[in-house]
């Protein structure tokens, strides 16, 4: 790590001192972005963007605020030292607020392997090259492929640094890289999208250009023909890709702020349960270069592995100090920074995998929707409450019949997850969130 | 501190970084001139504020500036754009040089035409909302939240926020044109959760504009948007199941707009059309909707927030008719996908900040009046839903298939509105759904203020209206089969 951010944090924290705050902590972003965009053969736009960041929070007694700078001049940070300063003089005084004690920072950091420098280093014209090969690739597929969003090869670079007025100090680097592809498939006058994506801290360990632009081909392609269905109940199985966004529901309603505000359907639930004993959702944010991994939290936390939820019985939930304070809890190093402060965020979350094959999950089913895409915000925390807009394939006979669309899926997230039927082997760990197949017994699909 | 109100943007630039429309130009001539189609240059500066109330007292405050420029070079369908948050002559030229690295072989088309025109001056205002003092926005908020709780006793948290935004920005453009603007916003969100035995529910109400802050003080708007989170949050307590399958659907007027936003807006961007990806792609001339719809998109209304004096191209923005009765008439366009299409450039291209290329994106999109009272389009349905609240929505453009969450909704019987029911998702066709419109209102109203589009990972605040309108054969996303 760059002293130099640690520094300059420091000497902040000092002003703010200064300038009456009792206790103070920062974080600072820097960050190098590239993307390029092929569409059709020919460069569609590639960006270059530098940014950095600097926030501060200041606490006067228990009262806080904060401000935030993309302007690193001395002058500027003085009067981002003020801003805060005298916004914390405005704030009511909040029993719970107030940085973790010193003793409950982390001494050591880990090294999580979360940068590639050298995976940076390629010329523009390389990386345009990747794209090319993905979007050739998802153009050569099938016949059907007709056309195209274009496909982008992007890389990021970032430095973290944070301080705290207690003493803690600490940086780490990141990297990430990614390839996606987005055809789009044609026949008889209708029109499909679909897209693929690999994303990676290390650009060798990125899928094969090629074998992006397939994949994305063939998803839009099964989409053709898509109908809607009869309204009915059936059993849903969710692919890993949206099986997914259920586990982010569960996450969601275990952060300390939904707790605290009573706005969430895993109130009072610790150590119940809440799901079928199939069901065991792990955070872990110690996995070496993985995606969500971080060395400590955003409040200079060490970060852990904690079990959410184990064999259907919610074991923890996802606490930053403040919010640890609040419901009289310990925190669970789930600290992470926003543009005004400190938010709860996971890691490395997975639903872990089950035993069955994704293949056998379809042949249990006699008929029911494969679901391969969600849109739409129809997901209420407070309730569980659920409805969606889906996208897949209709299940007949434990076999794939043909591609559906213009339906929604309702229920409830506790009855779902109550009702998980079967969770596949095919746990891959694509995004920050992960899943495997998982089939819910019972749901509403409605359609025509 | 920068006044804004008396800002001028050129002048500001000049002052903080030196950085004048000449030595732009001077930038734009040696690096860019005669080697690209077109290329421009957009300063900005930002200031956020953000007070947060909770648990009855205000807990957060904060306030983020931000400042950049971003240096686009465009050559055929290429676009290169480079951008920085350290504004120097140095840095900017870095940038030109990158932006253009990719675009360096102009094919020498066409220039775009722009419509002629001044920017608009559609909030000017003698205090920006960020400049407002600190102590009204504190009682605003502490008034919120007792409004909140007086309306309804089950209401057990209540938070309410006011973000406050002040944006400058100046745009120098190849061809020699500069302009500058400074756009406030502002809006008050509040968020009430009501408990009633083992049952919770969440309402959220709010508004805003490019307004000073006493547009929240007027006909008390503060305490309506309170007490509607407070009733919305206690009617949801007592909402049974929602049902599943097509149906009858009664939209009412205002924010439910969000329909033409999602099933016709994103369809109607310019850029989606010349890729051809978009279901409506070639489409323009044909029936869309039925020929009770007329639909526009319109960012030259004061004082909204979808507004914009001009958009972040510098082209001042304009009344735009997508629809007209029932035939499609018109894409929205930014420069760029104008220039490529033979079109001309409709004051549509926005961008969420320095640190991204402009884009075609909605203003404020409405459809008009027509000519029915609302209750007698509610008395026309035998059996259905009447929907007034949404939350989000989202399209796939490509298959035009789209959908808006219900977050209040009821069940029509008999003609009669009765029971509400739980939030539920709506979907439907974009190309199909308009054509199913068969009753519109008298009663056009736009939104309270509180959109925000995101399209291609950058968010802009944009507006929605609707009257009250019918649409035979809606699926609608509920439990109850």
């Amino acid at each position: 790590m760059s002293g130099i951010d640690a520094d300059l944090l420091v000497s902040v924290l000092k002003r703010a001192t200064v300038l009456g705050a009792t206790a103070a902590d920062g974080f600072l972003v820097d960050e190098r972005h590239f993307s390029a965009t092929v569409r059709l053969g020919e460069v569609d736009t590639v960006t270059h963007s530098h940014d950095q960041r600097l926030s501060l929070r200041v606490f006067a007694g228990r009262a806080s605020a904060a401000a935030s700078t993309s302007d690193l001049s001395s002058g500027s940070l003085e009067r981002v030292v003020e801003e805060a300063t005298r916004l914390a003089k405005i704030t009511a005084e909040d029993p719970h607020a107030g940085l973790p004690d010193a003793t409950e920072l982390t001494r050591s950091i880990p090294e999580l392997d979360l940068a590639d420098l050298s995976g940076h280093d390629l010329a523009p014209e390389a990386k345009i090259d990747i794209a090319r090969r993905a979007e050739a690739a998802a153009m050569a597929a099938d016949p059907r492929v007709t056309n195209s969003e274009g496909a982008e090869f992007w890389d990021r670079q970032a430095r973290y640094a944070y301080a705290t007025s207690s003493g803690f100090s600490g940086g780490y680097r990141t990297s990430s890289f990614g390839i996606t592809a987005s055809p789009v498939a044609a026949q008889n006058g209708e029109m499909q999208r679909d897209g693929w994506y690999t994303t990676a801290r290390k650009r060798a360990a990125l899928d094969d250009p090629a074998e992006v632009g397939r994949t994305a081909a063939a998803r839009a392609v099964r989409r053709l023909g898509a109908r809607k269905v009869k309204t009915t109940e059936v059993p849903v199985i969710f692919d890993p890709e949206t099986a997914a966004t259920l586990v982010r529901a569960i996450a969601s309603a275990a952060a300390g702020p939904s707790l605290y505000r009573r706005a969430s359907f895993l109130l009072d639930r610790l150590g119940t349960t809440i799901a079928a004993p199939s069901v065991t959702i792990v955070d872990d944010g110690l996995r070496p270069g993985g995606l969500g991994s971080r060395p400590f939290d955003g409040e200079g936390m060490a970060t852990r592995r904690t079990v959410v939820v184990s064999e259907g019985v919610l074991q923890s939930y996802l606490l930053d100090s403040y919010s640890a304070r609040k419901l009289g809890l310990a925190s669970t190093h789930h600290a992470a920074r926003d543009g005004a402060g400190v938010t709860v965020a996971t890691t490395n979350l997975m639903l872990m995998p089950g035993s069955t094959s994704p293949q056998d999950l379809i042949a249990s089913v006699r008929e029911g929707l494969y679901v391969t895409e969600l849109i739409g915000f129809g997901v209420n925390g407070v309730t569980g409450d659920y409805s969606r807009g889906a996208v897949g394939l209709w299940i007949e006979n434990g076999a794939f019949a043909y591609p559906v669309e213009e339906v929604t899926i309702a229920g409830n997230l506790l009855e779902m997850f109550a009702e998980v039927d079967g969770i596949g082997n095919d746990l891959v760990l694509r995004e920050r969130t992960a899943a495997p197949t998982v089939k819910i017994a019972s749901m509403v699909v409605a359609g025509d | 501190m920068v006044d804004f109100a008396l800002a001028r943007p050129e002048a500001f630039f000049a002052d903080r970084f030196n950085i004048t429309s000449s030595t732009i130009d001077r930038l734009l001539g040696s690096a860019l001139r005669g080697k690209v189609d077109d290329a421009d240059i957009y300063l900005e500066y930002r200031i956020i504020e953000e007070l947060v109330l909770e648990e009855g007292v205000v807990k957060k405050a904060s306030r983020h500036v931000s400042q950049g420029a971003g240096v686009r070079a465009q050559a055929g369908t290429r676009t290169g754009y480079a951008h920085t948050d350290d504004i120097s002559i140095t840095n900017l030229e870095e940038a030109a040089r990158q932006a253009r690295a990719i675009a360096a072989d102009a094919r020498g088309s066409a220039v775009v035409a722009v419509p002629n025109g001044r920017p608009h001056d559609l909030y000017g205002l003698s205090e920006t909302p960020v400049a407002a003092d600190l102590a009204r926005k504190l009682d605003l908020l502490r008034s919120a939240d007792r409004a909140a709780r007086a309306a309804d006793p089950r209401v057990h948290q209540v938070i309410a926020s006011v973000t406050s935004e002040d944006v400058i920005v100046f745009v120098v453009t190849a061809a020699g044109w500069t302009v500058g603007d400074i756009r406030p916003l502002t809006r008050l969100n509040v968020t009430a959760i009501a408990e009633d035995a083992d049952k919770r529910e969440i309402g959220t109400y709010g508004g805003g504009g490019r307004v000073a802050f006493d547009w929240f003080l007027e006909d008390r708007r503060w305490e309506r948007f309170a007490r509607e989170a407070a009733r919305q949050a206690g009617l949801k307590l007592a909402a049974v199941e929602a049902p599943a399958g097509t149906m009858t659907v009664v939209l009412g007027p205002g924010w439910p707009g969000i329909l033409l936003h999602e099933a016709i807006g994103h369809g109607l961007e310019g850029d989606f059309n010349r890729k051809g990806v978009s279901a409506f792609a070639g489409r323009l001339g044909q029936k869309v909707a039925s020929e009770l719809v007329t639909v526009v998109d319109d960012g030259t209304i004061p004082n909204r927030r979808g507004s914009l004096n001009v958009d972040d191209e510098g082209t001042p923005t304009s009344r735009n008719v997508l629809i007209d009765r029932g035939v499609l008439c018109s894409y929205m366009q930014d420069k760029l996908n104008a220039r490529l299409m033979g079109m001309t450039a409709t004051g549509n291209g926005r961008r969420e900040s320095y640190a991204y290329p402009p884009m075609p994106r909605m203003t404020n999109t409405f459809m008009l009046a027509g000519e029915e009272a609302p209750e007698d389009i509610l008395r026309s349905v035998k059996q259905g839903l009447y929907a007034v609240a949404f939350g989000g929505g989202q399209v796939d453009i490509t298959s035009g298939k789209f959908v808006f969450s219900a977050s209040e909704a009821y069940l029509i019987e008999d003609g009669r509105v009765t029971a509400p029911v739980k939030g539920a998702t709506l979907i439907g066709n974009g190309p199909d759904a308009l054509t199913r419109v068969s009753r519109v209102g008298h009663d056009l109203k736009l939104d309270e203020g509180i959109g925000t589009c995101g399209k291609d990972g950058q968010s802009v605040p944009v507006g929605v209206g609707l009257p009250t309108i019918r649409i035979d054969g809606m699926t609608v996303g509920g439990t109850q089969v």
